[in-house]
């Protein structure tokens, strides 16, 4: 098993919706339900990380300092970070390897955002040398156009059906509706979700992932301070994966033109998305198939196969088939999204990755209430940042 | 721009790019810019820093090349929603197909929108693609030009 573990002390949410707050309030709140949770005051921290947001003005861009001085100055060192949707993994790995180089022994991690309505746009301005601004202006290719782009090739090339990506978010609907932090709490039916209309066909407005305000928080802390404050058996975080791609960067990725060329150097074994989990899968000693219980980025109802094949859950071509058996959903071999996923709490980008940790705590502990997966003791996240963020965290108890 | 009233009324607008330098516009033979690292073979496009960005390969000198005008169908979408600004969208808005296609000799995939007039349903992945030239907008006195993909004629 890994050498690199801490442990979870604390995790703690604020909900998930369109609150119109300002994201600092969404940060405190998730960070003081997170320190109640671990059973310590905020003087025990000694170091914080704090998820930066990009559309919250210049409190944003130092998370770290906001957060540490909205709970009031301390003294201790702060950190702050932006790695897109995988803000939250980076900033849990500063705090991780912090503690493991035995410069902290209690750290809080968290992350909050405040987002606009409608599509995610890109910064204003006539920005011809941002390949982010250039692929609106000259492509109009949107987020979903990529996640549209991802979908068709599942069906054609895999023989991935309407009806495949229909299922993942009546599953997910299913998951999510007892969960008090997601923001959409409805069940859905197939025929719903098909009559929704077409966004990025063949995927559709109820399959696709909204901007929402939330945050999310936990405590992080040396297996030593684990021990001394009494738990014999906290969640432990046993691996984190934050790689990047290697050229030859062979999968389309947003927000670029174009992939990397493998006409000169052979594209590597694994494709950037296969790589980012096996990263975490090889650090902490564990295989795909001793996972319990996955949340991943379902940007799209879609990109959730993708994920099942990235992860290891199945092989390439198998996840229509993985989904069809059932062993997705809560009660079959490995549930995905037990939280609901992002199609029940859209994204909070800087939190969004915290919170899947979050999810993993309380499933591990046994504590996720109706939709706790039964005896879960390996969970995985994984989840991907724009310009070549991986992002996967390995938790077992 | 700017109009001058002894400008001739039905001047023909000068077509450019939409974009300097990603394109030549050629209209018998449009093409891509893009960039060769000789050394290790590869290609590049768009040029975003001045070197090579294969590990290795940073001090070896970038070629200016017209890549290849025909590759492979990897994916495609079409989009029922008017994109955000800068997107630059028809008004009245009407659906379009984004189109991602594996140019074959350069062993990449290129973005670019499915030219008008293609129906997305008649197309698959893995068929065969070319590029072709559209005009993205228009001032005055210029008509910017994007390129596009459209199936190769059977």
């Amino acid at each position: 098993m890994s050498r690199n573990e801490v442990a979870i002390l604390g995790a703690g949410m604020h909900p998930w919706g369109k609150w119109g707050k300002n994201f600092v309030e969404y940060g405190v709140v998730a960070l003081k339900a997170a320190i109640k949770d671990a059973g310590i005051e905020w003087k025990d921290v000694d170091f914080v990380v704090g998820g930066d947001t990009m559309r919250n003005g210049y409190p944003g861009y130092v998370a770290g300092a906001t957060f540490a001085k909205a709970m009031g100055w301390t003294g201790i060192p702060i950190a702050s970070c932006y790695a897109a949707c995988a803000t939250g993994a980076q900033a849990i790995e500063i705090a991780r390897t912090r503690i493991l180089a035995g410069m902290a022994q209690v750290a809080v991690v968290v992350g909050a955002d405040t987002t606009p309505k409608g599509f995610l746009a890109p910064n204003k301005g006539e920005r011809t040398l941002d390949p982010d601004w250039l692929r609106f202006r000259l492509l109009s290719a949107t987020n979903p156009t990529y996640f549209g782009l991802y979908a068709q090739r599942r069906m054609d090339l895999y023989g991935a059906t309407e009806q495949d990506f229909a299922r993942i978010k009546v599953k997910n609907s299913k998951h999510g509706f007892s969960n008090p932090n997601a923001r959409y709490r409805q069940i859905y039916t197939e025929a719903e979700v098909l009559a929704s209309p077409l966004v990025a066909a063949p995927l559709r407005l109820f399959e696709i992932c909204a901007t929402s305000d939330g945050g999310a928080a936990l405590v992080l802390c040396s297996m030593e301070y684990a021990k001394k404050k009494g738990i014999a058996k906290p969640v432990r975080i046993s691996a984190v994966s934050t790689v990047s791609p290697t050229f030859p960067n062979t999968v389309i990725d947003m927000p670029d033109f174009s992939t990397d060329s493998a006409a000169g150097i052979a594209a590597p074994e694994r494709t950037f998305k296969d790589s980012i989990s096996w990263a975490a899968y090889r650090e902490a000693g564990v295989d795909p198939s001793d996972v319990n219980v996955a949340e991943v980025y379902d940007l799209s109802s879609a990109l959730e196969l993708d994920w099942y094949e990235n992860i290891g859950l199945c092989k390439q071509g198998e996840a229509e088939g993985l989904l069809r058996s059932g062993a997705t959903e809560i009660g079959g071999r490995v549930p995905v999204n037990p939280s609901g996923g992002l199609s029940c709490f859209g994204e909070a980008v800087p939190a969004q990755a915290i919170a899947q940790v979050c999810e993993l705590t309380w499933q591990l502990r046994g504590t996720a209430g109706e939709r706790q997966v039964a005896g879960a003791k390996v969970g995985i996240t994984a989840n991907q940042g724009l310009f070549g963020h991986g992002s996967s965290v390995l938790c077992t108890r | 721009m700017s109009t001058t009233s002894d400008k001739p009324s039905a001047k023909q607008k000068k077509r450019v790019p939409a974009i300097e330098g990603w394109i030549d516009i050629d209209p018998a033979n449009p093409r891509l810019v893009g960039y060769k690292d000789d050394a290790s073979g590869t290609y590049f496009f768009p040029k975003d820093v001045s070197i090579a960005r294969a590990p290795g390969f940073s001090d070896t000198p970038l070629r200016e090349v017209r890549l290849s005008n025909r590759g492979k169908l990897w994916s495609y979408t079409t989009n029922y929603y008017k994109p955000p600004e800068p997107a630059i969208a028809k008004d009245p808005f009407v659906p379009y197909t984004v189109a991602a296609v594996e140019l074959t000799e350069e062993r990449m995939v290129i973005l670019g929108q499915l030219a008008d007039g293609v129906d997305p349903k008649s197309i698959t992945v893995g068929q065969e693609m070319e590029l072709t030239l559209a005009t993205l907008y228009e001032d005055d006195e210029h008509e910017y030009v994007v390129w596009k993909w459209k199936p190769v004629a059977a």
